[in-house]
């Protein structure tokens, strides 16, 4: 049987699952409870400097985006880093450590970005036995507002400056946690890697506004009347996540640092995902603020069972192993011709991929045949889209069927070519190379 | 002959918390939740087969979609515009043979989409509302019409005739408008009196004069009629229930069972109502089911219903059938009724029917010679309506079988005169059936009288 045992930046734990900084961290009773359930680390809710804590607001801190029956897709906050004193979070983060040796206790920390609030605090978190420390760089929400959080993740230059700093004052590996609210996160990740990181975390939460009242006209989540934009996370920021995860391991001054995927995991194949298009462990929120801790245990045994089938035995095998598939669109093969085929023992007629074939797409799907309800893929018109595939309510019901070289494609005429052709060299690019 | 048992029929079998639970409500109403989460599980389908599949042609995925979306008064007003007696449909409908049966979602799942439960989820909320009538009259046409019956197609034609500014004065035979929603239908398909909430509804839009009970019986009213009005909409429905033409027909406890549905109904107390102890019902419709199924709600501890053909022919759907033997009544076929049997006590009350085994060869029915008696304490007779009003055949319109012979637009063989619903030739006898013909017959008597566009077209 495969082990999930994993090593991220020189820290063991028992598994690659890891509860993100967030609430489910921000005190000893929930990590007792969280490693009773089996998650292999934590990442300690993002302690401030020393004196009065920060303070939340009493009303709503959480939104969400829900289905028509009501599972949650997407998930919104504004509650801040901890607003317990970092005295008793330091003890407690000693106690827990000390209780559990086999996990992965790591320390968020945000501070203001003058290297004496740095020195400050590094060595008493070094002091309580933690295994690492996560650098908040990404919160986008309240601390931003005061130079904090995603404010110094936006900026490439302060986040290499505070790595250094962290570097230079504490043993403990660092951790550079990104945000999502930039253009280009490759930017942010060299920053953090010439700084001396010995990993990055992504993505941290992505500015959002979960909705209005229609009735009162107010934004939603609303404090007495007036809300402020929170953090997006939860399922439907996962495609975002491995984007990012994606553009890191495949850039050749990143490529290598360690990445922790974080963005919409709640269940072994987002793991997958992740760890797949390069990241080496995962850390989650979403989906144990929905579920309790226990989910844990099914993300481990599915993850394990994929292995076993796949005949890895050991998490570090399945990294990156799907970033050489990713690639420029320049370099997509344009000889390679798919075709839509739908399967009519399966299909139940429901005329979905008609309609939006026809509306919106290329007229490639009949309505009928011989008078009666029928949808069939008309080659002669179909690009191998895949929008019928996408709207089709029947899993397998239409797939893309790939021609093969020799074959003809009817939409064109021509003879499907055995060699790669890409835009670099189509003649229809002004700027392709000589062939 | 005579039987040696004596005859059991009673009143009051049971308490009063008994005959209030087995008269609830057969289908409850979907909770808000669950509204939700079964409008969810519709695909928005392409050219939808359940909206070809219903006379009225109501949009389906439309409505489905706006309870979806929380936004049910648009999805009332979807079902609403095509078919005012939504509400009715929806508890009444055989979904099963209609909408639901072509569900895309009996492909994929084996389980369509309960249409016929989101309909009415959407049309009691409308109905609930503070503005329960969406719809306002087109100005006043000055156009008079005379509606006569006011069953689910007089209703149907009256609303739609208002809607388009007509003045319509509604004519019923008995003192409460309905036809067979109000006389005619299981206890527990309508409760809360429904039939006469949604007649208010359809009342509210204005425009409509009702006169009952009034009754045709002459020639001489309808030429009346056809003076005062501009135009008239037929919808009679069908008088009397076929005879069994057996002997002991005439016996104390043989009753209609269109009739004692009317009872049922009817009844403030169902205390009052009287049921024998072992009931036999004759016939393997819609009615012969509601009346079995009551009657067993009512007390009875046996009851039999018993059909001359086989399941197949039977035109109770399957759902019914299957409503039917979950509530301990116990189906025979291929029985045809021969005698109803008198006490043996002469006391003039029915105790047994005897009835022949049927078979069919060669493409024909016939007698096997075998006998089966069944106790009865009261026998329930559900063989068919017949066209019955006798004024149609002197007033001159083409007939078939009773029933008045129409165009696709419901215009009879007179002149100005239109018709829908049961009373007309060719239908399947449903009740969605009727409301499509008279919304129908409206929109073209709207046409003819004023050449105009239509306001409402589906």
């Amino acid at each position: 049987m495969a082990t999930l045992h994993t090593t991220f930046a020189g820290i063991h734990s028992p598994n690659p699952f890891w509860l993100a900084s967030a609430p489910p961290t921000d005190k000893a009773y929930n990590v007792h409870r969280a490693f009773e359930a089996g998650w292999g680390g934590v990442v300690w809710k993002t302690l401030g400097e020393a004196g009065p804590p920060v303070v939340n607001v009493n009303g709503p801190r959480y939104g969400a985006l829900l289905s028509p029956d009501r599972r949650l897709l997407g998930f919104n906050n504004i509650e801040l880093i901890t607003d317990r004193d970092l005295e008793i979070n330091l003890a407690e983060i000693t106690e827990v450590k000390r209780r559990w040796p086999d996990r992965a206790v790591v320390v968020s920390i945000m501070v203001p970005c003058e290297e004496s609030a740095w020195r400050a605090i590094l060595p008493r978190v070094e002091a309580t036995g933690a295994d690492g420390i996560e650098l908040n760089f990404g919160c986008p929400h309240g601390m931003s507002e005061r130079g904090m959080g995603a404010a110094v993740g936006q900026v490439p230059e302060y986040i290499q400056m505070v790595t250094a700093w962290c570097k230079h004052y504490s043993r403990l590996p660092v951790i550079v946690k990104l945000t999502p609210n930039i253009t280009d996160i490759r930017q942010p990740a060299r920053a953090a890697k010439n700084g001396g990181a010995d990993a990055v975390s992504l993505i941290n939460t992505i500015n959002s506004i979960m909705g209005v009242d229609p009735y009162s006209l107010t934004m939603q989540p609303s404090t007495a009347g007036k809300g402020s934009h929170g953090g997006y996370c939860g399922p439907a920021v996962k495609p975002i996540a491995l984007n990012m995860v994606a553009e890191i391991g495949r850039d050749a001054v990143t490529a290598g640092l360690p990445i922790s995927g974080i963005g919409g995991i709640a269940n072994w194949r987002d793991a997958v995902d992740f760890l797949a298009l390069g990241a080496g462990n995962v850390q989650v929120c979403t989906a144990a603020m929905v579920y309790g801790f226990k989910i844990v245990q099914e993300m481990a045994s599915g993850l394990s069972d994929y292995m076993d089938e796949m005949g890895f035995t050991a998490v570090s095998q399945i990294v990156g192993k799907a970033l050489p598939t990713v690639s420029d669109w320049k370099h997509l093969n344009l000889s390679h011709i798919s075709k839509a085929v739908i399967n009519q023992d399966s299909c139940i007629q429901c005329g979905r991929c008609h309609i939006a074939c026809e509306d919106t797409s290329h007229q490639a799907i009949t309505r009928e045949k011989n008078g009666k309800r029928y949808f069939e893929v008309k080659e002669e018109e179909c690009v191998g889209c895949n929008l019928c595939v996408n709207v089709c309510p029947v899993p397998e019901c239409i797939t893309l069927r790939d021609l093969a070289p020799g074959e003809t494609d009817l939409r064109t005429g021509h003879s499907v070519a055995a060699t790669h052709a890409d835009w670099t060299t189509h003649p229809n690019n002004p700027a392709r190379s000589p062939a | 002959m005579k039987s040696p048992t004596a005859p059991d029929l009673q009143t009051g079998r049971l308490t009063p918390a008994q005959y209030a639970a087995n008269f609830s409500d057969a289908t409850p109403a979907l909770t808000d939740a669950q509204a939700r989460i079964e409008a969810e599980r519709c695909l928005y389908c392409y050219d939808a087969p359940c909206a070809s599949a219903c006379p009225t042609a109501i949009d389906v995925p439309s409505f489905i979609r706006r309870i979806g979306d929380g936004n049910l008064r648009g999805a009332a007003r979807t079902i609403l515009e095509v078919n005012p007696l939504g509400g009715m449909c929806a508890r009444v409908c055989p979904t099963e043979n209609l909408c639901e049966a072509v569900c895309v979602r009996n492909t994929q799942e084996q389980r369509p989409v309960a249409i016929g439960r989101l309909q009415r989820h959407a049309v009691d909320h409308l109905m609930a509302s503070p503005q329960a009538q969406p719809f306002t009259r087109l100005p006043d046409s000055g156009k008079r019409i005379a509606v006569v019956g006011a069953g689910p197609a007089g209703l149907a034609c009256a609303h739609t005739l208002a809607r388009n500014g007509h003045a319509v004065t509604l004519f019923d035979a008995h003192p409460k408008l309905g036809g067979l929603n109000e006389y005619g239908l299981a206890r527990y398909k309508t409760p809360d009196d429904f039939a006469q909430r949604e007649i208010a509804w359809l009342l509210s839009i204005g425009g409509i004069t009702v006169q009952a009970p009034w009754k045709l019986e002459s020639r001489a009213q309808l030429d009346a009629l056809q003076a005062d009005y501009d135009a008239i909409f037929l919808g009679l429905g069908l008088a009397s229930t076929a005879q069994l033409g057996i002997a002991g027909e005439h016996l104390n406890g043989v009753q209609d069972a269109v009739e004692f549905i009317a009872q049922v109904r009817q009844a403030t107390d169902l205390a009052t109502v009287p049921v024998g102890r072992r009931v036999v019902v004759i016939g393997g419709g819609m009615t012969a089911i509601d009346a079995a199924v009551q009657a067993r709600l009512l007390g009875a501890s046996e009851v039999h219903c018993v059909y001359r053909r086989g399941p197949q022919a039977m035109s109770a759907s399957r759902a019914e059938q299957e409503w039917a033997l979950t509530h301990g009544v116990v189906l025979h076929h291929h029985l045809a009724p021969a005698e109803i049997q008198e006490a043996a006590d002469f006391s003039g009350k029915a105790c047994a029917v005897r009835f022949t085994e049927q078979t069919e060869r060669d493409g024909g029915w016939s007698a096997t010679g075998r006998s089966v008696t069944l106790a009865a304490d009261m026998v329930l007779k559900a063989i068919g309506q017949t066209a019955g009003n006798p004024v149609l055949q002197s007033a001159g319109f083409a007939l078939e079988r009773g029933r008045l012979v129409t165009d696709s637009d419901g215009q009879t063989s007179r002149r100005g005169i239109w018709a829908g619903g049961d009373c007309r030739a060719g239908g399947l006898d449903l009740t969605v059936e009727a409301v499509a013909q008279g919304r129908a017959a409206a929109l073209h008597m709207h046409a003819t009288l004023l050449a105009s566009p239509l306001i409402a077209s589906a």
